[in-house]
């Protein structure tokens, strides 16, 4: 059965998972440890969210690591959303630069 | 930080966003390969500019340098400048000897300012041949924001469990 990412985010659980893989890759015993619920039921949302393709999970060793598949994720938003973030953050490095611009150009005077 | 704002209209994509300095200094900005190379790439990506001719038909020749490595060429052709106005072109994407890749679709652009007291406003207009040429450069600019989407998750998150 396929399913797609608002299957994904539909779970307070599964969107809390999601939001513990954004800053790094975690095996799933660590994501466990995290909630308040049995190994096996925390597995089973992994799982979920691993048909919803929104993670991947490599085996690593003894330990399977979950990664999130942020491309997946956007898809979410719409499907100018890469391109709003990349402009987005163009734009924010601009201001930053300017502003340099600007503290070198007042200092000359 | 000021708000961009986005729309698009079939193949044509439009982007405005104000600037809190001058007029002449958002110019170089856009228009200099020292300056453009600081913040054309999302971090940890990085614009480096192999050969740049900011004039009437001139071109800038640069490549997207990932933090794996990867390398993806673009090349710039300037078609009109108008100083401290706006500047029009093509941009497409490229091998390193600057030749452009015909099978992905090329974007006219048209760069617009507009100073107003010590602020600047440009407009950035991108049209493409059609509308799925349009979707398919977004999706190529999605291995560059891979990093950039997960900035996105909270956005995301927050709009479906509201």
């Amino acid at each position: 059965m396929r399913r797609d990412v608002f299957q994904a985010l539909a779970d307070p659980t599964r969107r809390a998972i999601l939001m513990s893989l954004k800053t790094e890759k975690k095996n799933v015993n660590a994501l466990a440890e995290q909630f308040e619920m049995s190994r096996q039921a925390v597995s089973l949302h992994v799982k979920y969210l691993w048909e919803c393709g929104v993670i991947s999970i490599n085996q690593e060793g003894r330990e399977r690591i979950c990664a999130l598949e942020a491309q997946k994720l956007a898809q979410v938003n719409d499907w100018l959303a890469p391109f709003r973030e990349l402009w987005e953050t163009r734009f924010n490095q601009l201001d930053e630069l300017l502003d340099d611009l600007e503290s070198q150009t007042d200092f000359k005077m | 930080m000021n708000k961009t704002s986005f729309s698009t209209e079939k193949n044509k994509l439009f982007v405005t966003r104000t600037f809190n300095a001058p007029l002449a200094l958002v110019w170089r900005a856009w228009t200099e390969a020292e300056l453009l190379d600081k913040w054309w790439a999302p971090r940890p990506w990085q614009s480096v500019t192999t050969e740049m001719d900011f004039k009437e038909n001139g071109l800038r020749v640069y490549y997207m340098a990932g933090p794996e490595g990867e390398k993806h060429w673009c090349r710039t052709n300037y078609k009109t400048v108008d100083m401290h106005k706006h500047f029009t072109g093509a941009d497409a994407f490229a091998d390193e000897a600057g030749n452009i890749n015909e099978a992905m679709p090329v974007g006219l652009f048209s760069v617009q300012f507009n100073a107003d007291s010590n602020q600047t406003e440009v407009t950035n207009i991108t049209e493409y041949p059609s509308e799925a040429d349009l979707q398919k450069v977004i999706e190529m600019g999605m291995k560059e924001g891979l990093s950039m989407a997960f900035q996105n998750l909270d956005e995301v998150l927050a709009g479906i469990s509201a």
